[in-house]
């Protein structure tokens, strides 16, 4: 057996998987909305620094 | 300056200040928001923006009827024993600070488990603990934190929508095997002819093969229907050449790699399917928070409270409400159905219906029509006629709401496709007769190249990205279109049709005239005083116009609601109101909304209000006359002929006291005519004219409230564009010939090589994707620069 069908193989394996994992995100609707999680993300970090601004207050 | 602004809603609050916490807040409204928040640690909702919020609106009994089981029921989208899920609408959410709140709803609700935003759409899905607490609780929360869901009728009847993704698999396919047969594809491109890559050609050649079939099959499926239908109704559209050159792709290329006679042109044929599907989803611009599709359905209530003969109210659902039912509607709720007042102070706001922003007063005995809203405390009211029977919502059973009449536009591709696919199989046929009398071996070769190369690809393109680039520039300029096709249909009008009242006038801004006895310093300060203490709307909108004027301190303030109100200050009595209020006897019955005036029972006159005309109104007829046919059509009466006669350009053709039905006639007449007509409206009673023009165009003062269907919506602050957008669209289709030219270059480039038998699957491999990214190149870039223009 020569190694370029082992290597094809692998690439289209490694390929599919990649189209599973977008066929699998658009079924879950992530790309329904495409805006909300652009401005989710930044939240958490926000919390924290206003928080600690109330702890310095007290 | 920031001082003056309420910390929460950001309402100018120049009258009473409420302090608290050191922040300033405009009414107890907001200032509860804020407590609400504050307690519960969700301060830094005013943080991400300035005074995002909204001042919470009265809603008392509102949502009584999700105590209804079976409402309920309808409106979720998941339930199981203990948990529920629900997704509202919220027009409110327009910054990263209601995103934020409203994913935190679980810190003011433990029993809600997790909240989702979804900006685009400005819906809201709350998953919660359906045993422990109820969808009114949320709703009621919702509402007490300025956030209230809107629930219509609408909600009602949609079943659970289902999300139609497959344009986005389709792409992720093609592409998927785009990318893939190009690199397959590589070593044939140069053609290295090395022993080991001769050795393993046919294994890289199925591999293609096998990719290409669900690009075929699956992702260049609705270009063969397409064509099918299309054929079928003996129309050559653009679908037509593109499903021949796909077949001809995939079977040419299917043979020549079966017989070892090639390596086909699998690389053309996923990457042809790949733009094409990019130009359909570039074209498929949605707005998601706007609908174009609402009938009254969507205006209207779930539920009413009926009280039944025994005097128990009771929550019923709309469909059941009969004729002779007695009906409560509380304040701010609107009248599902044609009746008669029988209790209870009626100010009436029609502006759903007509655009008239004023309330209008009745009488018990007077007629009420279904879709107004009462703006004054409870009345009762006896059904006369069920929903679907009531003379707004008689409308929908119009013929033009049935079919849909839109569908049978012609687009400009699908002209120019009839010329192109008989000329494509005429170079295709004459090419083969030359090649069988010269060359037969070459024949067949030849006639699959022509319809290869031929391909329209590039023609195809050129629509889709130059509409769909114009439907992101008018967008943004806060004019937004139901669909491409729109455009190409703007660009044939020649016939304007307005709506008077909201459209060509605004209910913003009032003028208000006086009329009767001039008041003296004294008796204006005593006016300012009264009025500053009322919050009727009428009220609010007259105090502001005595802006140099001292206040006094009034006593015996006394206002009875629906009427007017009586006030005292040293010996002098002031009474303002309805007519009969002020008991001005020899007042002839007029239409205007007026404030009476009399001071010590002395009748003094009367402020009148009328909505003020949108600015450039004149600038714009007068600027549109020479190019279309403009009209001007109204449900009210003659009273302003003589305004709109002197101030609109003499050709304007001017119609009063028209019916909803009336104006889809005139509609109907114009285009029996073979005009092209564009009508631009804002009420539900324009919502017949909308939909029977060839182009109808909802003005919106807040685009986040409703609009009736059309097929394009107008924010009110652009309205003196319309000129101009409707110029940019007549370019665009301009551009899009252009961009015809262009790809037809390519084509004859592209049938050189194909007719002269000398067709590499490399030249293709070039040809068209050259061809298809150039023309989105120079549309995008012309479109970008027309979007300028406009600005």
């Amino acid at each position: 057996m020569s190694v370029i069908y082992l290597l094809l193989t692998l690439s289209i394996l490694v390929a599919i998987v990649f189209f599973i994992a977008f066929i699998y995100s658009v079924k879950k609707g992530q790309y329904d909305d495409s805006y909300t999680p652009s401005v989710r993300m930044l939240f958490d970090d926000e919390l924290v620094k206003v928080n600690q601004e109330k702890l310095t207050k007290d | 300056m920031k001082s003056t602004q309420c910390y929460h809603c950001g309402d100018s609050c120049d009258d009473d200040l409420i302090k608290f916490d050191e922040k300033i807040f405009c009414c107890n409204g907001c200032k509860t928001v804020y407590e609400i928040f504050s307690e519960n640690d969700l301060t830094c909702y005013y943080n991400f923006q300035d005074n995002p919020g909204a001042i919470p609106s009265e809603i008392q009994g509102k949502y009584d009827f999700l105590d209804n089981e079976e409402i309920v029921q309808k409106l979720l989208e998941f339930s199981d024993g203990n948990t529920q899920i629900v997704t509202l609408y919220i027009p409110h959410i327009h910054c990263s600070s209601c995103i934020w709140v409203l994913e935190n709803l679980h810190k003011l609700n433990s029993k809600i488990s997790s909240s989702q935003v979804n900006f685009p759409k400005k819906t809201v899905r709350v998953t919660y603990n359906s045993t422990t607490t109820s969808l009114k609780e949320i709703v009621l929360l919702l509402s007490s934190i300025g956030y209230e869901p809107y629930i219509s009728l609408e909600d009602y009847e949609a079943g659970k929508k289902v999300v139609d993704r497959s344009l986005t698999y389709k792409l992720g396919v093609a592409g998927f095997a785009f990318g893939n047969v190009m690199f397959l594809s590589f070593p044939e491109y140069f053609e290295v002819s090395e022993f080991w890559l001769e050795q393993y050609k046919n294994i890289f050649r199925w591999l293609m093969f096998f990719f290409s079939l669900p690009v075929v099959f699956y992702a260049g499926k609705d270009y063969f229907v397409s064509a099918y239908k299309g054929l079928r109704s003996k129309i050559l559209n653009i679908d037509v050449p593109i499903a021949l050159g796909i077949s001809v792709l995939f079977i040419r290329s299917s043979i020549e790699i079966i017989f070892d006679l090639g390596t086909g042109f699998f690389d053309s044929l996923t990457g042809l399917v790949f733009f094409l599907l990019l130009g359909k989803f570039f074209q498929q611009k949605t707005y998601n928070f706007l609908s174009f599709e609402r009938d009254y359905k969507s205006y209207f209530p779930i539920a009413v409270t009926k009280i039944s003969s025994e005097g128990k109210e009771e929550n019923i659902q709309i469909y059941d409400v009969d004729k002779g039912d007695r009906l409560l509607i509380r304040n701010q709720e609107l009248i599902p159905v044609d009746g008669i007042l029988i209790n209870g102070n009626a100010e009436i706001d029609y502006s759903f219906v007509t655009g008239e922003a004023n309330p209008i007063h009745k009488k018990s005995g007077d007629k009420l029509f279904a879709g107004g809203k009462q703006l004054s405390g409870v009345i009762e009211m006896e059904v006369l006629s069920s929903v679907s029977q009531s003379y707004l919502t008689q409308l929908w059973s119009n013929d033009v709401f049935q079919k849909d009449n839109k569908s049978h536009f012609k687009t400009i591709t699908d002209n120019i496709s009839k010329n192109f696919t008989i000329a494509v199989l005429l170079i295709a046929f004459f090419s083969t007769a030359y090649w069988l009398f010269f060359d037969a071996s070459k024949a067949l070769n030849v006639f699959t190249a022509v319809l290869i190369i031929a391909c329209p690809c590039a023609i195809a393109l050129a629509a889709p990205f130059t509409l769909g680039n114009m439907l992101r520039i008018f967008g943004k300029q806060k004019f937004y279109l139901k669909n491409a096709t729109v455009i190409e249909q703007l660009a044939k009008i020649d016939t304007l049709i307005f709506d008077k009242t909201g459209t060509l006038t605004t209910n913003k801004e009032s003028t208000i005239n006086y009329e009767g006895v001039p008041l003296n310093q004294q008796e204006k300060s005593i006016l300012k005083s009264t009025l500053r203490a009322s919050n009727h709307p009428l009220s609010r909108t007259l105090y502001h116009t005595f802006n140099a004027v001292e206040t006094v301190a009034i006593v015996q303030y006394n206002e009875v609601v629906g009427k007017g109100i009586s006030a005292n200050y040293e010996e002098n009595t002031l009474k303002l109101g309805a007519a009969s209020f002020v008991k001005n006897n020899n007042e002839k019955a007029t239409l205007d909304t007026a404030v009476h005036i009399s001071y010590n029972d002395e009748y003094k006159g009367k402020f009148i209000f009328k909505n003020a005309y949108r600015k450039g109104v004149k600038t714009l007829f007068s600027s549109l006359k020479k190019t279309y046919n403009l009209s001007v059509v109204s449900g009210d009466n003659e009273g302003e002929k003589k305004y709109l006669q002197e101030n609109l350009p003499v050709e304007t053709n001017l119609l009063f006291n028209q019916k909803p039905e009336d104006k889809l006639n005139v509609v109907a007449k114009l285009q029996r005519d073979n005009k092209k007509v564009a009508m631009i409206g804002d009420g539900l009673n324009d919502a017949g004219a909308l939909a029977q023009s060839d182009v109808g165009i909802a003005l919106s003062e807040n685009i986040n409230v409703f609009s009736p269907a059309c097929d394009g919506i107008l924010d009110a602050e652009k309205f003196n564009k319309i000129g101009t957008y409707i110029k940019a669209s007549k370019k665009a289709i301009k551009i899009i010939k252009y961009a015809f030219l262009l790809s037809l270059c390519y084509n004859v480039i592209g049938l050189y090589f194909a007719v002269t038998g000398q067709l590499m699957p490399v030249v293709a491999a070039i040809l068209m994707p050259l061809s298809s990214i150039s023309i989105v190149v120079f549309t995008t870039v012309s479109t970008n620069f027309l979007g300028n223009k406009i600005k």
